[in-house]
């Protein structure tokens, strides 16, 4: 199997996520994954797409609705299963779950579950990058609702200040948990926020993989470059719930329905066809879904973490008490 | 009487609270036009509309804050965090301004106000939606610390709560939301802050549990009656002020003591109820006072059920206990 490159690359990575995910929705429903699975479904091509504009020593952070950004920076579909489903051989160990996944060959530096924390992070790996002059730079997603949060202004503050090489992706899906932007945001506009920290921004619609890389290529380069911080916000939609607990019931069918039809997987699949042929994408598709089943089928196999991992895992080296 | 759960206990206490003090106002994430994640606000936006069941935006801090202010001109807000985990980014505002308002104006102000928030293990959350921070809000004067086990205190210690004139964190055992189900009479009723619950009675062995692990510590001492040895079991209810007194009668009946609770070991609020009780009680003491809880550990998301102390873990410590 050889790795195809350039657009058909990304194209076979967002389908890997969508389909990744759609298997975890149904082991979800079987009781294999426990806790919360917040899906990406809809918004690929964000992570795709930036994913294929860094390098690969580049820093990057995200939520919760980890998945995507971990299957794009390269973690393999059975390391990600493996921790959902709660095994010894997952990302973490089992420790973490879905929402908390990391990979430090691939300098994924985790998926956060309280909701703003991670901006500041981000932001001083981003410095530690300019200190060490290793023209590394940092990527850090985050959903709109994390707009009102302080961090998401201390983070902005120092990272202007300090003219740091990183890269602020909002994922404005609109909805934050049940609540959309319009109730809980000012100005919904996040990029306004760049004016009053004095770095440059950019606002685009989510609709094509391949527009995602140049726009935020632009602001990796950037940053790469200048040090200049860039606030990105993509105007995205998740398909699913905010999790897989909740009905949805905040959104009209006709309004999901009207995102699904402009779903940016859809349109890279018809373009690749456009580009190779039916034949040569269905030959990915079936070669993604020959991963997906060995994934579900490795971490199915996998052993649990026994509890004799956590407190070894809390310090390193013997602690004494 | 009609059944109901802890969810409906909640839901009923502060309806009743809204219907007879406009003062009272309810804020947080989701919790108006959705109803909380948990339900537990579900129908208070349609009932009492956006001014006084109000959604907020992702901000712990701004919530808690302005809470604070809501208080010290004279309103009755119950912010929500939507889970105990999420209080951190609040948790200045709480220990830095909130606690110390009442002692720092020379008694002139307070905040009063009930922070309501779910709390603990049991549904997989991981790291971010599982721990259990109630010694950490103890350890800072000026703030009263209630957790309930069941719908007739979850409702009546919430009344009390919203009518005592000082901070209170209120604390709701997620895992029992909607597990624990009791009667519960209809209309308004408190129960007192500060007064500890006799769970079970036994003349063996003292248990100190609450919140959820209470039901564990219930059935440890259930299989511990097969073997013999009968446990008391105490349901604290009001974290803080403690209820010691109850605790010592008991210890001096028993001069055997286990305390349970899912939070970490170390300066968990088990250390300080063994300290009390070993300044109060050190003579009738018959065996080394014994702490069943979490480890000294972030919350896991697979080993969860080992973490927890479950009531296989409460067994021997009872039975131990007895037998020293
Ligand atoms: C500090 C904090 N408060 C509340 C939560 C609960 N919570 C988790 S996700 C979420 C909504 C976040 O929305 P957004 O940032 O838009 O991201 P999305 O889920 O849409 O990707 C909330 C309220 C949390 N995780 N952390
Ligand atoms: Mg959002």
């Amino acid at each position: 199997m050889t790795q195809p490159t350039g657009f058909a690359a990304l194209y076979r990575k967002m389908q890997l996520i969508r389909r990744v995910e759609e298997e975890c929705a149904r082991a979800y429903a079987q009781g294999k994954i426990g806790g919360f699975l917040h899906l990406y479904i809809g918004q690929e091509a964000i992570a795709v797409g930036a994913d294929a504009a860094l390098a690969p020593t580049d820093y990057a952070f995200t939520t919760y609705r980890d998945h995507g950004v971990a299957l794009a920076r390269g973690m393999s579909a059975r390391a990600l299963v493996a921790e959902l489903f709660g095994k010894a051989t997952g990302a973490c160990q089992g420790l973490g779950g879905s929402m908390h996944v990391f990979d430090a060959e691939r300098r994924m530096l985790g998926g956060y579950g309280i909701v703003g924390a991670h901006l500041p992070l981000a932001t001083g790996t981003a410095f530690a990058s300019k200190y060490r002059g290793d023209g590394g730079v940092t990527i850090c997603f985050f959903g709109e609702g994390s707009v009102p949060m302080g961090e998401f202004h201390e983070a902005l503050t120092l990272a202007s200040l300090w003219k740091l090489p990183i890269v602020f992706v909002c994922e404005n899906n609109g909805y934050a948990m049940g609540t959309p932007i319009e109730r809980v945001l000012p100005v919904h506009e996040v990029t306004s926020h760049a004016v009053s920290y004095g770095i440059p921004c950019d606002r685009f619609e989510v609709e094509c993989v391949r527009e995602v890389q140049t726009r935020i290529g632009a602001a990796i380069e950037r940053a790469r470059a200048e040090s200049v911080p860039t606030l990105v916000e993509c105007l995205t939609y998740r398909f699913r719930g905010h999790s897989m607990s909740d009905p949805g019931k905040y959104r009209t069918n006709e309004e999901v329905e009207a995102h699904k039809r402009k779903d940016p997987l859809v349109r890279a699949r018809a373009e690749l066809v456009a580009e190779l042929s039916e034949a040569a994408v269905a030959a990915l598709d079936a070669e993604v879904e020959a991963e997906v089943a060995d994934a579900v089928a490795f971490a199915d196999a996998s052993p649990e973490p026994t509890a004799d991992i956590l407190e070894p895992t809390t310090y390193k080296g013997p602690f004494a008490r | 009487m009609p059944q109901i759960n802890m969810v409906q206990a909640i839901n009923d206490a502060l309806r009743l609270a809204m219907q007879r003090d406009p003062r009272v106002l309810v804020m947080g994430e989701d919790v108006g036009k959705v109803g909380g994640v948990f339900r537990v606000t579900a129908g208070l936006h349609e009932e009492f509309g956006e001014a006084r069941v109000i959604d907020t935006p992702l901000s712990e801090g701004g919530i808690i804050g302005t809470a604070i202010g809501m208080a010290l001109y004279g309103l009755v807000p119950v912010p929500e965090i939507q889970f105990s985990d999420f209080i951190f980014p609040a948790y200045d505002q709480i220990v830095s301004e909130l606690a110390k308002m009442r002692w720092r104006s020379g008694g002139e102000y307070s905040a009063k106000m009930v922070i309501r928030t779910p709390v603990g293990g049991g549904i997989r959350g991981g790291l971010y939606h599982s721990q259990s921070p109630e010694a950490q809000f103890i350890h800072v004067a000026g703030l009263k610390v209630v957790c309930p086990s069941n719908p007739y205190d979850a409702k009546g210690l919430l009344l009390a709560s919203i009518a005592d004139p000082d901070p209170v964190l209120f604390f709701e055992p997620k895992r029992v939301y909607r597990a624990a189900k009791g009667e519960v009479p209809e209309g308004p009723y408190t129960v007192e802050l500060g007064k500890a619950a006799i769970a079970r009675e036994g003349a063996h062995v003292t248990v100190v549990a609450w919140g959820a692990m209470l039901y564990e510590a219930l059935e440890a001492a259930h299989q511990a009656s097969a073997r013999g040895v009968e446990a008391e079991v105490i349901d604290l209810r009001t974290l803080w002020p403690l209820d010691i007194d109850t605790v010592v009668a008991s210890v001096k009946k028993t001069g055997r003591v286990v305390v349970v609770h899912e939070a970490p070991r170390t300066c968990g609020l088990g250390g300080e109820i063994v300290s009390l009780i070993t300044e109060r009680a050190f003579t009738h003491l018959e065996a080394p006072p014994a702490r069943v809880t979490g480890f000294d550990t972030p919350f896991p998301y697979t080993t969860e059920l080992d973490y927890l102390p479950l009531a296989h873990r409460i067994l021997p410590a009872i039975v131990d206990a007895a037998r020293y």
